[in-house]
Parts: C-alpha cells; sequence; structure tokens
C-alpha cells in the first residue's frame, strides 16, 4: 500500500481490540464536552422561538436522535454487507455492536417525537408516513437482534442477521424523503443539503453540536460492546491485563 | 439569556413536562447503556478469566 501503513492490520480482532481501548476514552471525553456545551447553547444561548414556544428546545435531542438511528442503520447494513463479502468476523461483531444503540436512539427519536407532538399537533402519535416509517426501524432493530440471539450456530446468526439488515436499509431513504413524498404531518426538514438552513444560527449551532455529541458517543459506546463481544467470542487468546492473569493462572495451577 | 428566574427555566413556558421529560430520558437511556456495558464487560472478563483458571472445558459456555 501506498500510504506505508497496512490498514488491513485492524480488521483483525487482535488489532482492533487495544486500538479501541486507546480510542474510546477520546471519543468519550469529547462527547461529553460537547453535550455540555450544546445543552448550554440549547438553552441559555438559543431564543424561544416565535410560533413553538419552548417546546422547540425538544429537537436539541429529538433532531440528533433521529439522524442517529438512521445513520446507525447505514452504517450497521455497511459493516453487514462487508462481513457478507469478505467473511470477515470483525465486520459482523461490529454490525452486532451497533444494533442496540441504534434501537436506542430509534426509540428516542419516537419518545421525544411524541413529546413535541403534544402539544404542538395535540396528538402523542398519528400514523403518519414519517412516524410509521421510523417505528418500522424499530422493528427492523428488533428483527435484527433477536433473529441473532434466536440462532445458536454464531457464523448462521451472523449471516442471517446481516442479509436481515441488508435488505431493510430501503427503509431509511423512505424515512428521510418521506416529508417530501407523502403530505405528512410531521415537518418537512429544518436543515436541506440543497437550500440550506431555516433556522436560527444559535438554534441550528446547538443542534448541530449535539449531533455531533451523539455521534462520538454513539463511537465510544459502540466501540466498547464491540470489544465485549470480542472477549466473549474469541475465547482463545487474552488480550487485556495478559502477563498478570496469566501469572495468576499459572500460580493456581 | 432569556430566563428571570430557574422556576421560569424549568417551567419551560409552559411545556416544561414535555421538554424535561424528553432530555431526562435521554439522559436515562444513555446512563443505562454505558452501565449496561460497563457490567457486560466485567462478566466477560470474568468469565475468560475463569476459563484461564479453571481449564477449558468445563467454563466455556
Amino acid at each position: 500500500m501506498s500510504t506505508g501503513i497496512n490498514w488491513l492490520k485492524y480488521s483483525s480482532p487482535q488489532a482492533f481490540y487495544p486500538l479501541a481501548g486507546r480510542l474510546i476514552p477520546w471519543f468519550a471525553c469529547v462527547a461529553v464536552a460537547l453535550m455540555g456545551i450544546g445543552l448550554y447553547l440549547g438553552f441559555f444561548v438559543a431564543p424561544t422561538d416565535f410560533q413553538q414556544g419552548d417546546s422547540y428546545r425538544i429537537i436539541f435531542v429529538h433532531v440528533p436522535a433521529a439522524w442517529m438511528s438512521m445513520f446507525l442503520y447505514v452504517v450497521m447494513a455497511v459493516w453487514a454487507g462487508i462481513g457478507l463479502g469478505l467473511n470477515a468476523r470483525l465486520s459482523f461483531m461490529m454490525a452486532q455492536a451497533i444494533a442496540p444503540t441504534g434501537a436506542m436512539f430509534t426509540f428516542l427519536a419516537l419518545l421525544t417525537g411524541a413529546m413535541w407532538g403534544k402539544p404542538t399537533w395535540g396528538a402523542w402519535w398519528v400514523w403518519d408516513a414519517r412516524l410509521t416509517s421510523e417505528l418500522i426501524l424499530l422493528f427492523q432493530y428488533a428483527g435484527v437482534m433477536l433473529l441473532r440471539t434466536s440462532i445458536d450456530d454464531l457464523r448462521r446468526a451472523d449471516r442471517s442477521s446481516a442479509v436481515f439488515a441488508l435488505v431493510g436499509v430501503v427503509n431509511v431513504p423512505i424515512i428521510y424523503f418521506s416529508v417530501q413524498w407523502w403530505n405528512t404531518l410531521h415537518q418537512g426538514a429544518s436543515v436541506s443539503m440543497s437550500t440550506g438552513s431555516k433556522m436560527a444560527a444559535t438554534m441550528l449551532m446547538a443542534m448541530l453540536i449535539m449531533t455531533m455529541a451523539f455521534w462520538l458517543y454513539s463511537i465510544a459506546v459502540i466501540l466498547s460492546r464491540a470489544r465485549c463481544i470480542v472477549v466473549e467470542r474469541e475465547s482463545q487468546p487474552v488480550w487485556e491485563e495478559k502477563p498478570a492473569v496469566i501469572q495468576t493462572a499459572a500460580e493456581a495451577r | 439569556m432569556q430566563w428571570g428566574s430557574a422556576s421560569e427555566f424549568f417551567a419551560m413556558g409552559g411545556y416544561g413536562l414535555y421538554v424535561w421529560t424528553s432530555f431526562v430520558a435521554t439522559a436515562l437511556c444513555m446512563v443505562w447503556e454505558v452501565l449496561a456495558l460497563w457490567r457486560r464487560r466485567a462478566a466477560a472478563r470474568a468469565e475468560q478469566r475463569a476459563m484461564l483458571l479453571g481449564g477449558t472445558d468445563e467454563t466455556a459456555a
């Protein structure tokens, strides 16, 4: 490789484990710092919305959670696809590690959406295209996880849940474009790649910083779950505390 | 800053219940996830240690 770095080296669980261990504290610290900044901007700097009053402040968790729910699904499907294509076990482990966090953000997007919907629309829930497709996303995450736990053979569980995840990725553009394709109650995108933002600068800044924070939080949590999965699944070598544990093991014998 | 007092801040212009439920639920989910991972990690390491100490066949699940 021209860069002189063997990137394939990190595709093995043995190399991934210590690398992830070094990276997690950094992602976690920056996530906490950004959350502090984002909450400060969201609650103390961003003004009250002239239409929605202070209920709009829910978007500082709602929009990042909803974005993460869709984004994590795509990332999970990509890892699942790489796993199926290259038969790489770390890829399947990454897909497995992403699902619970993605499901959590989907649940939070639905819950905070209900909290926003009640005062704004007068209803906790409506069977609107955006809400319904997001609910289906939650079932998809549940399906990916349940399929895995219901199959005892690890390799078959990996492949089955990967195929399920890949097929389900069609729902993500449906969620994203639902507010354009159908006449929904859910408001259109406040931030768009083509037309820019329709929000006040401080509101937008708070929302983007919270999104970055959720992103880094997700990376930290997913990497640490992937490390757990490596320990659980790869029984052969001990990567952590190697000398000390082996010492005790030797003494015990 | 638009808040005159702490009670005004917590009232959130009458939307306090909705706003704080959203933020508290999000915080609780994140804290729970981190704690659950902590326990999972401890359990995985304990199992691996037991496997190393007590031979490979009996303790391996």
